[in-house]
């Protein structure tokens, strides 16, 4: 199924990136070739193969439930766009 | 000086032939000189460097010295360094100052290394030529109108320029091996799991892996040494009894089976290339080597199966960045969601924004299993084929690069041409096993320039690192590609 602008833009909303009439438009263009290259992939035979996500046969580490973090609000905010009593500031969500 | 090996510069440094201090101050002065063509560094705090330098002087006077106590390393700009800019070279996190150290750069840091700067590289790791990053291209140090290829070609490049003893880069699709092979070096990615990946700012957390990049094999077994290691705090990091990757370097070669996939050697790869790397394989001929054709069948989706795997890992990456704890924030919104969408718009490049698109479309609804399950599955295939190939041969050889360094801008708007380059490094990046590249010689000249490097990789089976600096330190002995060196960045010292 071929890609179309409106699969571009809804596409651009979840990954929450704005894009303009034009950048749409060039970027369907790019990403329709990038998928045509990927359709190669359509014609194997993958009938019966496990998904392979991990080089290794290894499962999630689990580690006590301790704490082991420090505090470092204070440094870790420093670096903040915008923050104020130990609060990170953004346009207000919940009316 | 600027050519002595890791273990020569420790034994000067030793013998109080040179300090630390004298050391760094010198790769500084010289990025001085050559740094503003190159643009292999973006960051540089020189007080910082020398500090350690200091510290190192010290240890060295109390006799606890280590491999790389004193050395000069040149960071990618990729690993998090706790009060160092550290920016994957994106506007996005152009203000970021790292409030922590990753785990590799605290491997250096107890080695008694110099942080000598952070270099320059492919936005959020993404590229293959250094032409997509925020503050500026990279230069080839062979030829400055070339690429050094990417994602780490600042590394690259200031290693080709002995603008650094040292440098360390990651590898997610050939990030490492290809911009060492278009620059002359050498360059190891080792197996999944080996190096931390704390703080080092993800791009495809099944793919990328840290590695060094230096002049020879025998550098980067020391390097090796010192960035692997076990992280609890990386839970796909492995643990393993320690190794001393450099235990095997002095071992003769005979008997070895190099397997060439006959997939590699096949349409696609510039003449001279080919020609470079027969000239390599005859050389390991006469070092003892048997050579065995070998089948990647699968091989040749690995880059269909990369581009869909690579970009729907990072558009779940990514998605941190959205302007709230760090890094950049547009300066203007109306609500929340125009905050997220404009700030990302705005911080993140052109290459960056196609692959988190084309993540977030193969990873939606209705399209998860006929794209990202189907490539996971397809993987598993191409990892099979190397598990067979392994049964026949001890080590694949191959080009690194199907050319040598294209010119800058030469690929275009055309991203499709600048993924082919990759065509002989993904798949074994999908396999997770370990590669390397190392100089084999020169390409054709072309209008006029003398011919750029050419790189032999070697793939390895799954923690067979040292048998492969083995394999390359072998060549190296008998070769001299690996110590030629820019004709305008010659200066000895």
């Amino acid at each position: 199924m071929p890609l179309t602008i409106d699969d571009v833009k809804k596409v651009a909303m979840l990954a929450r990136l704005s894009l303009s009439e034009q950048e749409a438009q060039a970027a369907h263009t790019q990403l329709t070739n990038i998928f045509g290259l990927i359709a190669e992939m359509q014609a194997v035979d993958t009938a019966g193969i496990e998904p392979m996500s991990h080089a290794q046969d290894v499962t999630q580490r689990l580690r006590e439930d301790r704490v082991t973090e420090g505090n470092q609000r204070e440094l870790f905010q420093s670096i903040a766009p915008q923050v104020e009593a130990g609060l990170y500031l953004v346009p207000q969500v919940i009316e | 000086m600027i050519n002595a090996s890791l273990k020569q510069l420790s034994a000067q440094l030793a013998g109080k032939r040179i300090s630390s201090v004298e050391l760094t101050q010198m790769y500084l002065d010289r990025i001085a000189a050559l740094n503003p063509e190159l643009n292999a560094y973006i960051t540089l705090n020189p007080d910082m460097s020398l500090a350690q330098a200091r510290t190192a002087d010290e240890q060295i006077a109390q006799g606890r010295a280590q491999a790389l106590t004193g050395i000069p390393v040149a960071q990618k700009d990729i690993f998090c360094a706790k009060g160092w800019r550290t920016t994957c070279c994106s506007k996005m996190l152009a203000n970021f100052i790292s409030p922590y150290d990753a785990h590799v750069i605290e491997q250096f840091n107890r080695a008694g290394a110099v942080n000598l700067g952070k270099t320059n590289m492919d936005e959020f790791a993404m590229g293959s030529s250094n032409e997509t990053s925020y503050f500026g291209v990279v230069k080839n140090p062979w030829n400055r109108n070339a690429v050094p290829g990417g994602s780490s070609g600042g590394s690259a490049a200031a290693v080709a320029a002995r603008l650094c003893a040292a440098a360390t880069g990651t590898d997610t699709g050939g990030s490492i091996r290809q911009p060492a092979a278009l620059c002359g070096i050498s360059g190891l990615k080792p197996t999944y799991g080996v190096c931390s990946r704390y703080g080092m700012i993800a791009f495809a957390s099944s793919l990328d892996q840290a590695g060094p990049m230096a002049r020879s094999a025998e550098d980067l077994a020391l390097l090796l040494n010192t960035m692997a290691g076990f992280d609890e705090r990386d839970s796909t990091s492995l643990q393993r009894e320690n190794e001393d990757y450099a235990r095997d370097l002095a071992k003769p070669l005979n008997g070895l089976r190099i397997g060439l996939p006959k997939e590699f050697f096949a349409e696609g790869l510039s003449s001279d290339v080919a020609q470079a790397v027969d000239a390599a394989i005859a050389e390991y001929k006469k070092l003892g080597a048997k050579v065995v054709d070998i089948s990647l069948p699968n091989s040749r989706l690995s880059i269909p199966v990369y581009y869909v795997l690579a970009p729907a890992e990072a558009s779940s990456n990514l998605s941190r960045f959205d302007g709230v704890r760090y890094g950049y924030r547009a300066p203007d919104y109306a609500d929340l969601t125009a905050m997220y969408e404009k700030s990302r718009a705005q911080g993140f490049g052109a290459e960056v924004k196609r692959r988190i698109m084309i993540g977030t479309y193969v990873l939606s609804h209705g399209y998860y299993d006929a794209y990202y399950l189907k490539a996971q599955k397809i993987r598993r295939l191409i990892a099979q084929d190397f598990a067979e190939a392994f049964r026949q041969c001890d080590v694949i050889m191959g080009p690194t690069s199907p050319t040598t360094a294209f010119n800058l801008g030469e690929k275009g708007d055309d991203p499709v041409q600048m993924y082919l380059s990759d065509i002989y490094t993904i798949a074994i990046n999908l396999a997770g096993l370990p590669g390397m590249s190392i100089p084999a010689g020169f390409g054709a000249a072309n209008n006029g320039h003398p011919g750029m490097p050419v790189g032999l990789q070697i793939i390895g089976n799954y923690f067979d690192e040292a048998r492969m600096l083995n394999v390359a330190h072998q060549y190296q002995l008998v070769t001299d590609w690996h110590q030629k060196m820019p004709a305008e960045v010659n200066s000895e010292r």
